[in-house]
């Protein structure tokens, strides 16, 4: 029975640690957001440039491919469904809605974790195991500010952007099954989609996104400062760095649609 | 006044203690040879003075600041005054060994790009890598990486320069350059330099004082000579490589002849027992012949 507690106790003691972790290391990151900035330090401001080219631009492809199959997999499901009760029409509020409010962030947010949060666990991991972290700390630079700031950065700024991308391809995607399967003219599923959302239902994807790629930058970059021990140790950081990151964004996800559901904001 | 001064310095990890109330004053311009065997704690010390760690208790003065206690500002100050070369480098892999040196100098201080790229080149001129400066750091041999670490931690003209285990991992002859690059860096520069390491013939060939440690605590603070005429013990079995009674034959035999002369009965069933009996006997017939 001691033993038993005994774990209880320990595993209670290592979460509190990591949620302690966390919230030290977005403290300092805060403080030194402004560094990486235009206005801030310039090297910063073009380590944030490389950022956003390796988080967002190079994620435009595999973002568009996959919310098209996700549009398209969704109109098809809906589609199938809502045909028996004659309902057919809403197809395009389903995919319209379920994109703009939901699969938008998620998507974009589940493959930016995929693509860098590992990336960054895997970097910064890397720079704990060579002593470059040391390195830099007695080079009198601040690792938070010199590794983490510009990544944060960056996310911040192309994790929406991805998502708007994400949610245009989706309806894109949906509006081409319509076609084909209802003869649906374009102009008249722009017109349908128009009227199903409201400026609101973007409005709270995009905050569900900036909240996403918070999570996933921190997460990423602790779970590499958190790196000890030799070269193995980098790649378990870099699988709990996507692992972590994305079950936190999904139930920061759930969190948020509670909120918003109940605030009456849909 | 001494450059660096240690005092009562405790660092415990977990209930043990790694250093034990340590003590010792490094006079400018001096070269102080940190030496020590696996364990004893001399990279722990190390990280101690370059204010990579909190101590538990006892305070490290550089300069007359107590870098234990200081604040975030004073320590960045005192840091620019340092240069540390790690181990294996710790050079920066996406840049080139000519912007990890650069790396300093351009964000802490104003000179123009010109100037830096100058003395981006002379630092890579002392220590030999001149022509190398557009290479990224793993292209570089393992002699060469500790090389250009030492002119990026010569970047900034400190006063005190650091070498972590600079002989480690590199061919005799590599480690005698090396050596022999610390003794000019130190002739041309002037540089109170610590050097950690536990090569031995590199230590006497570059120290002006020794610090021996052992199992976290001083045995013997001196120079060259005193070290050497030394009558502790520990410092004599460093000095003339005695193993330690953990690894000789003798204990060693004494497990062999235990296990296999009264094995436990999983042991026997183990099916390749015979095998390992018949390795013992190999082993008792050969000694017998060595009588």
């Amino acid at each position: 029975m001691a033993s038993f507690t005994e774990k209880v106790g320990k595993s209670t003691l290592a979460h509190l640690d990591y949620v302690g972790a966390l919230s030290i290391q977005t403290w300092a990151t805060v403080r030194t957001l402004g560094a990486a900035l235009p206005t801030g330090n310039r090297y910063r401001w073009k380590a944030s440039i490389v950022q956003m080219l390796r988080v967002g631009v190079e994620a435009i492809p595999m973002v568009g491919l996959m919310a098209v199959c996700c549009g398209f997999i969704l109109a098809l499901q809906g589609a199938s469904e809502l045909r028996r009760v004659g309902a057919m029409s809403l197809t395009i509020d389903l995919v319209a809605i379920g994109f703009t409010r939901e699969l938008g962030p998620l998507l974009t947010a589940v493959a930016v974790s995929g693509r860098s949060g590992s990336a960054f666990s895997a970097e910064i991991g890397t720079m704990m195991v060579t002593e470059e972290v040391n390195a830099l700390r007695v080079m009198a630079f601040d690792p938070v500010e010199f590794v983490l700031a510009p990544k944060l950065v960056a996310a911040l700024i192309t994790v929406p952007c991805l998502t708007v991308l994400c949610n245009v391809c989706g309806i894109f995607a949906g509006g081409v099954f319509m076609f084909f399967s209802t003869h649906l003219g374009p102009g008249t599923y722009l017109h349908g989609v128009m009227t199903s959302i409201h400026l609101r239902d973007v409005i709270s994807g995009v905050i569900k996104s900036v909240a996403f790629a918070i999570i996933i930058v921190m997460v990423g970059c602790l779970e590499g400062f958190r790196t000890h021990g030799g070269p193995e140790a980098v790649g378990r950081s870099a699988t709990a760095g996507v692992v972590s990151s994305t079950f936190l964004v999904i139930v920061a996800d759930a969190v948020f649609t509670a909120i918003f559901y109940f605030t009456g904001a849909h | 006044m001494a450059i660096i001064s240690i005092r009562d310095l405790v660092v415990e990890y977990g209930g043990r203690r790694v250093l034990d109330r340590l003590s010792l004053d490094i006079e400018p311009g001096e070269t102080m040879v940190l030496l020590g065997g696996s364990g004893a704690g001399k990279s722990t010390l190390m990280r101690q003075i370059i204010g990579l760690e909190r101590p538990t208790s006892g305070s490290v003065l550089v300069k007359g600041v107590d870098i234990t206690r200081c604040s975030p500002a004073e320590l960045k100050q005192i840091r620019r005054s340092m240069g540390v070369a790690f181990q294996d480098g710790a050079l920066f892999n996406s840049l080139s060994v000519e912007d990890n040196v650069a790396l300093p100098l351009r964000e802490h201080t104003s000179l123009a790009p010109s100037i830096i790229d100058l003395d981006v080149w002379i630092k890579l001129a002392a220590v030999g890598l001149a022509e190398f400066g557009k290479l990224l750091p793993q292209e570089l041999s393992g002699g060469m990486k500790k090389r250009a670490a030492v002119a990026r931690a010569l970047a900034l003209d400190p006063e005190i320069l650091v070498f972590d285990e600079p002989s480690s991992g590199l061919d005799p002859i590599v480690a005698a350059e090396l050596d022999e690059l610390i003794l000019f860096l130190k002739h041309t520069f002037q540089q109170t330099v610590i050097v950690v390491t536990h090569e031995l013939p590199s230590a006497f060939r570059i120290a002006d004082r020794i610090a021996m440690l052992y199992k976290g605590s001083f045995l013997a603070v001196g120079t060259k000579e005193q070290i050497r005429a030394s009558q502790n013990p520990h410092v004599r079995q460093f000095l003339d490589r005695v193993p330690d009674n953990t690894a000789t034959t003798r204990m060693v035999e004494a497990y062999f002849e235990k296990y296999v002369q009264s094995p436990a009965p999983a042991l026997r069933r183990w099916r390749r027992w015979e095998l390992v009996e018949a390795c013992f006997e190999k082993y008792v017939q050969s000694r017998e012949v060595k009588r």
